[in-house]
């Protein structure tokens, strides 16, 4: 029987992943990330896995690679910052479809580019899913490893301070995984075959040459993912006169100040995008049609309105509504987080024919 | 080419490819001593009979030519990294033989820490070091082991102390960390230098075997191109300028207490 119990969403979503059957962690602690690394340390033993302590987030990712490589499911955790120095690996990790699942524990939002245009090289991409709570997190943290698997493909978690720090009910409910088929790639010693090879750079058949299918096959299944595995929560948009689009833990302060915009008579509706990449372009293209105007709240200084903007084909006016903000740490969420700012900013961006 | 030739009537065959060898051409220069280390490694696998359980892990270098005419399970590293991803590997799959292959501009100047580290953990793995003392896939150029005077196409006038610094001993600065079992240094410059290769390397793999802790092989090899001499001029190369910085012999076997 299943029960809710009170966690912080790192904590969350590390039990989450053991539950999902992750068997190896490298970390390297880093604010707001540092909490999964804790747990795992006392937890991943529990169940048999490892934990490793890496000498920096290039070693952390190296081990994770290593570890995911010969096929057992593993995850690593980070900031912006430290995602930025596993870049290499995540583009080689992607070319060589070794699927792992990395979370970025954000300071702000403002690594929304690198988590879905990466900084790495070649043609690849991550999965990239934004949860906005600890039960959310611990959903799609569980997705996450089948939907690796499935597409031997890495996935990103793309958290915040505010998600990591939060301490909420979270329940950890019995999965039912559809059946995968089995890790044939995985380099697990060449018993009873001929070996193969594991890598970013060309063909796992022995003698083969062919790099440009090696390459291609990274790719080729990317119009299948976005067909196949976009995730939206959306609210109001039908009779819209504005509607706010916002990912993650922020996203939840908008649903709610949708909600008041409403109370007020404001006819205002929400796409919250859950996957980040695959974008979901046809949710934005279709409140693009019925709204007047779009507005984008995000905790940067613009970089998830250029997805909007290639979604909305500007059918309408798009305003952004959000912009950096950050408190005296520098770790955390700043004073543009409230839901009262959100209001008043939706207030002023609200297509003036219409109030 | 690649079928083995039958012996003449009334010989025996006392040499061949090693069984785990998919072909024998490979891309490398002639002269080249990479494939000798290659030779020696795989043969070892095949005697000690862990080919099914083999997990080689490889750098970025010329040797990253090798795996495609490997018939073990390869995974491919990023340059300087093949430590650590031996390490994932070898932590979920204790009973797996892993070992790594990297080049000297992968190990000694792109990934120091990692094998370092890796060193200190006592990570149950070996690891081998192919030392030739320039960056050779990108055309000839200084790494961390090049020679004091070496010429490369980057120490045009030759390796300067003020300029580029002295080169880093591998060997010896493994050797000192508490968690390394075996570390040893060897050359494949000339028949007898090569057999003893052969016995270092499977020092190394039997201190994994029996998970004694970190094993290291450094095995100098000729670059020919590279060092800008004729391939038949490599093996004396080698003996004058890269032997005389990096002295061959085991420097650490915790099974002997050397």
């Amino acid at each position: 029987m299943s029960r809710r119990v009170l966690m912080e969403g790192s904590c969350a979503m590390a039990e989450g992943a053991l539950q999902a059957g992750c068997r190896f962690y490298a970390g390297y602690p880093i604010t707001p990330s540092t909490e999964i690394l804790e747990y795992m340390a006392v937890r991943m033993p529990q169940v048999g896995g490892v934990c490793m302590n890496a000498e920096s987030e290039i070693e952390a990712i190296g081990m994770v690679w290593g570890a995911a490589g010969c096929g057992v499911r593993s995850m690593i955790a980070s900031t912006g910052q430290g995602i930025s120095l596993m870049q290499e690996s995540f583009a080689e990790l992607a070319n060589a479809q070794i699927p792992i699942v990395a979370v970025n524990m954000g300071r702000g939002q403002g690594d929304y580019f690198q988590a879905t245009r990466g900084g790495g090289h070649g043609d690849y991409r991550f999965m990239v899913l934004a949860p906005s709570s600890a039960q959310e997190a611990v959903d799609l943290i569980q997705e996450a490893f089948y939907l690796a698997d499935k597409w031997r493909n890495p996935v990103l978690i793309m958290g915040d301070f505010l998600l990591a720090h939060t301490s909420e009910l979270v329940e950890f409910r019995p999965r039912a995984e559809p059946e995968l088929p089995p890790k044939t790639w995985a380099t697990t010693g060449a018993k009873g075959r001929r070996g193969l090879t594991l890598s970013p750079l060309g063909p796992s058949e022995k003698l083969s040459t062919d790099i440009a299918a090696a390459l291609g096959k990274v790719t080729e299944k990317h119009p299948a993912i976005k067909a196949a595995e976009v995730r939206v929560d959306s609210g109001w948009v039908d009779d819209a006169d504005l509607v706010v689009i916002a990912f993650g833990f922020p996203g939840r302060f908008v649903k709610y100040a949708v909600r008041l915009a409403r109370e007020h008579g404001l006819r205002v509706g929400y796409v919250r995008p859950i996957s980040l990449w695959p974008f979901p372009s046809a949710a934005i293209a279709d409140a693009a049609q019925r709204a007047k105007a779009l507005a984008v709240f995000e905790l940067n200084a613009g970089q998830m309105i250029e997805d909007v903007q290639l979604a909305a084909l500007g059918r309408v006016p798009l305003h952004a509504i959000g912009g950096i903000s950050q408190d005296h740490s520098g770790f955390g969420v700043g004073p543009a987080l409230t839901v009262e700012n959100i209001l008043a900013r939706i207030r002023d961006v609200y297509p003036r024919a219409a109030a | 080419m690649n079928q083995p030739l039958a012996p003449p009537p009334g010989m025996n065959k006392v040499f061949d490819k090693p069984e785990l060898l998919l072909r024998t051409e490979h891309s490398l220069c002639p002269g080249c001593g990479e494939p000798i280390a290659l030779r020696l490694m795989l043969e070892l696998i095949q005697e000690l009979g862990v080919r099914d359980r083999t997990i080689c892990v490889a750098g970025i270098g010329c040797y990253t030519a090798f795996p495609m005419i490997m018939d073990v399970d390869v995974l491919q590293a990023l340059h300087g990294r093949a430590p650590s991803v031996a390490t994932g590997a070898k932590r979920v799959r204790p009973d797996a033989f892993v070992f790594t292959m990297q080049g000297d501009g992968d190990m000694v100047s792109e990934g120091l820490q990692e094998v370092i580290h890796s060193a200190a953990r006592g990570e149950r793995f070996t690891a081998v070091v192919l030392n030739n003392g320039v960056f050779g896939e990108t055309g000839g150029h200084a790494t961390a082991t090049t020679v004091l005077g070496q010429h490369t196409k980057t120490t045009p006038g030759g390796r300067n102390l003020e300029l580029h610094g002295n080169p880093i001993k591998i060997s010896e600065l493994i050797a000192q960390l508490d968690g390394t079992a075996y570390v040893a240094r060897a050359s494949v410059h000339t028949p007898s230098s090569i057999k003893l290769t052969r016995q270092y390397l499977h020092d190394a793999f039997q201190c994994q075997l029996a998970g004694r802790g970190f094993s290291f092989v450094e095995i100098l090899t000729m670059c020919p191109t590279d060092w800008f001499v004729p391939p038949e001029a490599g093996p004396g190369w080698l003996a004058e300028h890269l032997k005389t910085t990096y002295p061959v012999g085991v420097l650490k076997d915790q099974a002997t207490n050397a």
